[in-house]
């Protein structure tokens, strides 16, 4: 070869080379971190998996006698003074989203009233939290299921700080005794195995729904049976209207509350869930199984029990759905217009002060 | 030559990194099938800020949905309700001439009704050597059960609701989940699919549903059980189309055979026979779920726009030929 020729063949050579050199630094890069992610979880144990197919059972309605109602409701449309056309009625699997002004009370108390139901109440009182109990449970005596029977269940390690409320008739306070952990994530993450322990013990027998509270928040406004159903979830009041690619699911694939993008329907609150005491007996017991596979894992989920609710519910949808009405933070988000009650409200609280003491 | 040699190094070195990484993607798959199989079904966030359908109602003052097009994914209830392998039964009567209308019926449903679940067709005939055979698909089986036939076809359309009933008791708690009883004049035209499974299931009466309550055909004699009084009533319930779980199915037919016997006793028929007990009964026990009339449509009618869809609907005929 002549030098010209051999010139240029060595400017190709060059050129091509950094092209090569490049791009074997990117997959070198990319390959060794996606190897390090991989073989840095340690293999799955044979646990059988928690999914679960259930019916998404609708709600039993019966009525003894005749009902008569001041207005019929015409299908055709209606002004929006008598009914709600800002706000979605329905979930894309026909579960109800019960916003205030989509239904009669009456007609919902005579379906119920008939049927002789008790209505059980969980909350979680553990270490300092007991101070929220009194407020709790005068607000819910005035705006809770007022009129039916309610069974409050007390799970505390601190029976004597259990406040004696003066209480309507046919409601208790049930207090039950239990450990504390030094992390209040594991005491959030806890309270689903205690619930789901319970059911077997005591709420099978005793009551017809279990509605499952965190203690930290007060009643505002009437929280009644247009709540009831086999299975309840209630809209996280600081995702209502955010694209699903901003909820904050767990998304790491190892952990088994995992959800992929471009997946979900909504993001519920781990604060508030509820329905039948079969169905949360098998919300509370997977949840809590999947948390166990979890820790054998090493892996904690983002938002703990929350998470792991969020992904049963993603796969077992509720029957129906409580519109953030039902749970809201009015320090935190004001009072926009789609809020027409604010029924559950949080009380403010001092985090660092609250948490682990 | 040494830029060659070095371009030689750098290709083995892409090529290596090339095959590793190749080699890595392959354990993502292994690990998934560790991990319980994720639900494969794609579809867009359900918006929260606005409503799907504003020009009808969507839900009745007791919270029990108001099917109609626009306000489900029909492929996230058929995903919902498929994997628990239920079966859906269907009764329909076809007396003295009306036999004629089984072979539409049957070959619509095939078409559009309940696709993907497994279905069982009871016809309820006094003839059921006329009833045709109508190739079904796998997983739906047709059984012709034999009944009287009755001179009026007021007495027939009576009779439907203790028929039902009896045969409930005998055999259809053990063979179906759900349970549909649908008159048999009519044709499937869209599909009818998981979005109408409910507790107890009524349909709007096609031609009531823009109607004010006083003017609904109730029973306004007070001697009749089925008898309304004004102020009364939601909405007006086809005769047509009801149905549900098989044991409220059950509850439901003997409520209104009970009755339509002591009607009877009394020597008075209510004014439309079963559909007025029917609506008697869904005042005081009311449907967990409303199909809107999209599911119970009269062809005779025009089609209003807040009608999207046409799933289910009587056959053009000459009604006064046909009945005696």
């Amino acid at each position: 070869m002549n030098s010209k020729t051999k010139d240029c063949l060595s400017k190709t050579y060059r050129d091509w080379l950094w092209v090569i050199l490049v791009l074997a630094a990117f997959l070198g890069g990319y390959s060794t971190y996606f190897i390090l992610e991989h073989h840095s979880s340690s293999p799955e144990p044979a646990t059988q998996s928690v999914q679960h197919h259930e019916k998404p059972k609708i709600e039993l309605q019966t009525v003894p006698q005749s009902v008569q109602h001041h207005e019929k409701p015409k299908i055709e449309l209606q002004t929006a003074s008598q009914r709600r056309i800002d706000v979605p009625l329905l979930t894309p699997w026909l579960a109800p989203i019960v916003w205030d002004g989509t239904f009669d009370e009456d007609i919902l108390n005579e379906q119920f009233q008939g049927r002789n139901i008790t209505i059980g109440v969980t909350i979680f009182a553990i270490k300092k939290y007991v101070i929220f109990l009194k407020l709790f449970l005068e607000t819910a005596e005035k705006h809770f299921m007022v009129g039916y029977k309610v069974n409050y269940y007390v799970f505390t390690d601190r029976p004597n700080d259990v406040p004696k409320i003066p209480l309507q008739e046919g409601r208790k306070i049930i207090t039950l005794v239990v450990q504390n952990y030094s992390r209040w994530q594991d005491i959030s993450m806890h309270r689903m195995e205690m619930i789901s322990n319970y059911c077997h013990q005591l709420f099978f027998k005793d009551v017809d729904y279990l509605v499952c509270l965190d203690v930290d928040m007060k009643f505002n406004d009437h929280v009644g049976v247009e709540m009831l159903s086999d299975l309840v979830g209630t809209l996280h009041p600081g995702f209502y209207g955010a694209s699903r690619e901003t909820f904050t699911y767990e998304r790491r694939p190892k952990s088994q509350a995992y959800i992929p993008r471009g997946k979900g329907d909504y993001y519920y609150m781990g604060g508030f869930f509820g329905g039948k005491v079969q169905q949360v007996y098998k919300l509370t017991k997977a949840c809590h199984e999947a948390m166990l596979i979890d820790k054998s894992n090493r892996i904690e989920a983002v938002w703990h029990d929350e998470s792991h609710l969020n992904k049963y519910l993603f796969l077992h949808k509720p029957t129906k759905v409580l519109p953030p009405e039902y749970m809201w933070d009015k320090q935190l988000l004001g009072w926009p217009a789609f809020l027409r009650k604010m029924r559950m409200l949080a009380v403010p609280k001092n985090h660092a002060k609250i948490r682990n003491k | 030559m040494r830029w060659r040699s070095m371009l030689l190094a750098a290709i083995t070195l892409t090529l290596l990194s090339i095959f590793l990484v190749i080699c890595s993607m392959k354990l993502p798959a292994t690990e998934e099938k560790k991990f319980r199989p994720f639900p494969q079904l794609l579809y867009p966030q359900p918006k929260l800020l606005e409503q799907q359908r504003k020009d009808v109602l969507t839900l009745t003052p007791w919270l029990a949905p108001i099917v109609s097009e626009g306000t489900f994914n029909s492929e996230l209830l058929n995903n919902a309700y498929r994997p628990l392998n239920l079966t859906i039964g269907v009764t329909a009567f076809a007396v003295g001439k009306y036999t004629r209308f089984v072979r539409r019926f049957l070959e619509s449903a095939e078409e559009f009704f309940m696709q993907g679940f497994q279905v069982n067709y009871y016809i309820f005939t006094d003839d059921p050597e006329a009833i045709p055979h109508v190739p079904l698909r796998p997983g739906r089986n047709l059984s012709v059960i034999p009944i009287q036939g009755f001179s009026h076809w007021e007495e027939i359309s009576m009779r439907r609701m203790e028929s039902i009933n009896k045969f409930i008791a005998s055999r259809g708690h053990r063979e179906v989940d759900y349970l549909y009883c649908l008159d048999i004049d009519m044709v499937f035209w869209n599909p009818w699919g998981a979005e109408t499974l409910g507790d107890l299931v009524a349909a709007i009466h096609p031609g009531y549903f823009t109607v004010p309550r006083w003017q609904f055909p109730y029973e306004r004699r007070p001697l009749s059980t089925a008898f309304v009084a004004d102020g009364e009533g939601d909405f007006y319930y086809g005769g047509a189309v009801f149905g549900g779980r098989v044991e409220r199915v059950y509850e439901f037919t003997g409520g209104c055979h009970m009755a339509i016997l002591a009607d009877k006793a009394n020597g008075i028929m209510a004014a439309w026979q079963e559909e007025s007990h029917l609506n008697r009964r869904f005042i005081s026990h009311k449907p967990s779920k409303v199909l809107s009339p999209e599911y119970l449509w009269d062809d005779r009618k025009p089609q209003p726009p807040s009608l999207k869809l046409i799933r289910f609907s009587t056959l053009d005929k000459d009604s006064m030929n046909l009945k005696n």
